[in-house]
């Protein structure tokens, strides 16, 4: 078993036309067997920025609140929120710090920049990013994720569409693997609003 | 200040700090995680007045294609670029690292950084972690000294060549060179030869796929040609694609939170005297 199967995820995030969705699962799990249905795996760095942590939940924890802290004292410093591409940079270098002692996750970045340009991101668990212009998907199902992301997106969709896309492929996803799922968490953030969703899904 | 910064990270270096607890997970007969690597096909060759190196544009984890359209051709210096090939987090880093030491060198002289300045940068580096590093790299460039191409081990070893391959498609790559390089070849023909390269790369090995990155250096210029060739382009885009009709999804409970605008600098009444 790899550590990433030990408590189960699954993370994806989209990019729609000015606009972006970041979505996971809820469940927590100790192997095969689930112990809570509530779990947060996507966390808030300022409104118009999340990160989605897939993999070991215990570092997931202790990296959003590292992060939360390093974000703070960078407000603090320069009296503004941090863009995207920067806080990528910063994760990156959180991670690559640990080169040979790993946390044991993996981030997907996402946020509205500049000009409500959409930014996401995903990075192993050393920190190497990896860009994209359509879709990033991390954890567990993220095979499943793959294909449905891959068939399912369309460039440019509205705030309503991008939703129900990323939450069918998440939906769609979670039901091919047996330790995420329970679930989904949706977060829909466009220039004037966050629109923040719980699914239901399958409880099995 | 005497105490650091708390949570702050210290000046440079790794830290172990979890390796202790990531050891023990593992002996309990967890496996470790697998990285991002870059499964390459990385070339580079003298031509009459330059430099051309070239890569492919895949990334893996495993046998999964993780990024099909990644850089795996860095900046190093204006004059200076490197190929990387091996676990992606670790070329990305020790490129990053050296080209800002770089950067520091040419403040501090103001004269353009060499090639063999960097190449012993990153070899000492990687030596110096015996091979921990995983990052294979074929660096070329063009300085005061004339046209440069180095390829670098992980474990810090550096040969001169005037052709050169790395990665996991570094034999079907420096098959076609070895079949066509010859010494003054122009622009046109270097860059040619550069593509089919790595084109051979991308068609017989696994790891190496997608699409062909070139650079092309000469003295006083460089042209970093992104997407040069795209040989495999998507086909199986629906043209319609998928349509979820708004509601579908089953939703427990919502909250909408509206962003504040970001004010605009307000101007004092009767104007800026300076505006004008």
């Amino acid at each position: 078993m790899s550590i990433f199967e030990y408590n189960g995820s699954a993370v994806v995030a989209m990019v729609g036309k000015n606009c972006f969705a970041i979505a996971s699962d809820r469940r927590l799990g100790v192997n095969l067997q689930t112990i809570a249905t509530d779990f947060q795996r996507i966390h808030k760095i300022h409104p118009k920025l999340y990160i989605g942590l897939s993999g070991l939940a215990t570092d997931v924890q202790t990296l959003s609140q590292k992060l939360a802290f390093r974000h703070k004292l960078y407000v603090l410093r320069e009296e503004r929120d941090m863009r995207p591409e920067t806080f990528a940079s910063l994760v990156s270098a959180l991670l690559y710090e640990k080169r040979f002692g790993p946390y044991l996750c993996m981030p997907v970045i996402a946020g509205l920049g500049d000009d409500n340009v959409p930014f996401i991101c995903t990075m192993d668990c050393l920190g190497a990013k990896e860009l994209a212009k359509d879709f990033v998907v991390s954890g567990t199902a993220s095979e499943s994720l793959y294909g449905a992301c891959e068939s399912m997106f369309k460039a440019d969709m509205e705030p309503d569409e991008l939703f129900e896309t990323i939450s069918q492929a998440l939906l769609a996803s979670v039901d091919r693997d047996c330790l995420s799922g329970w679930g989904g968490h949706v977060l829909l953030v466009t220039p004037t609003e966050v629109h923040e969703k719980t699914l239901k899904g399958r409880m099995d | 200040m005497s105490t650091p910064e708390v949570g702050v990270p210290r000046k440079g270096g790794f830290n172990f700090d979890l390796c202790r607890r990531n050891e023990m997970l593992f002996s309990k007969g967890i496996k470790p995680p697998s990285f991002l690597k870059t499964g390459t096909t990385i070339v580079g060759l003298v031509f009459k007045d330059g430099v051309v190196l070239g890569a492919d544009t895949r990334a893996t984890e495993g046998p999964i294609v993780a990024d099909k359209n990644c850089e795996k051709i860095h900046y190093m210096a204006p004059n200076i670029y490197c190929c990387g090939a091996g676990t992606a987090a670790d070329t990305e880093a020790v490129t990053d690292m050296i080209s800002s030491q770089l950067q520091m060198h040419r403040y501090a002289t103001g004269r353009e950084s060499r090639v063999v300045t960097s190449l012993t940068l990153l070899k000492s580096h990687l030596f110096s972690y015996q091979g921990h590093v995983s990052a294979a790299l074929v660096l070329g460039g063009v300085d005061v000294t004339g046209p440069h191409l180095h390829t670098i081990y992980p474990h810090g070893s550096t040969d001169t060549l005037p052709y050169a391959t790395m990665g996991s498609g570094s034999l079907a790559a420096m098959a076609v060179f070895e079949s066509k390089y010859k010494e003054g070849l122009t622009r046109e023909e270097g860059i040619e030869l550069v593509a089919e390269a790595i084109c051979s790369g991308i068609f017989n090995d696994l790891g190496s796929g997608s699409n062909v990155d070139v650079c092309v250096i000469t003295k006083g210029k460089t042209e970093y040609l992104r997407s040069h060739q795209l040989p495999n382009p998507r086909t199986y885009v629906s043209s319609k694609g998928y349509t979820f009709s708004k509601g579908l999804t089953e939703v427990l409970s919502t909250k909408i939170t509206p962003l504040k605008q970001k004010q605009a600098d307000t101007v004092p009444e009767g104007g800026d005297f300076m505006e004008e």
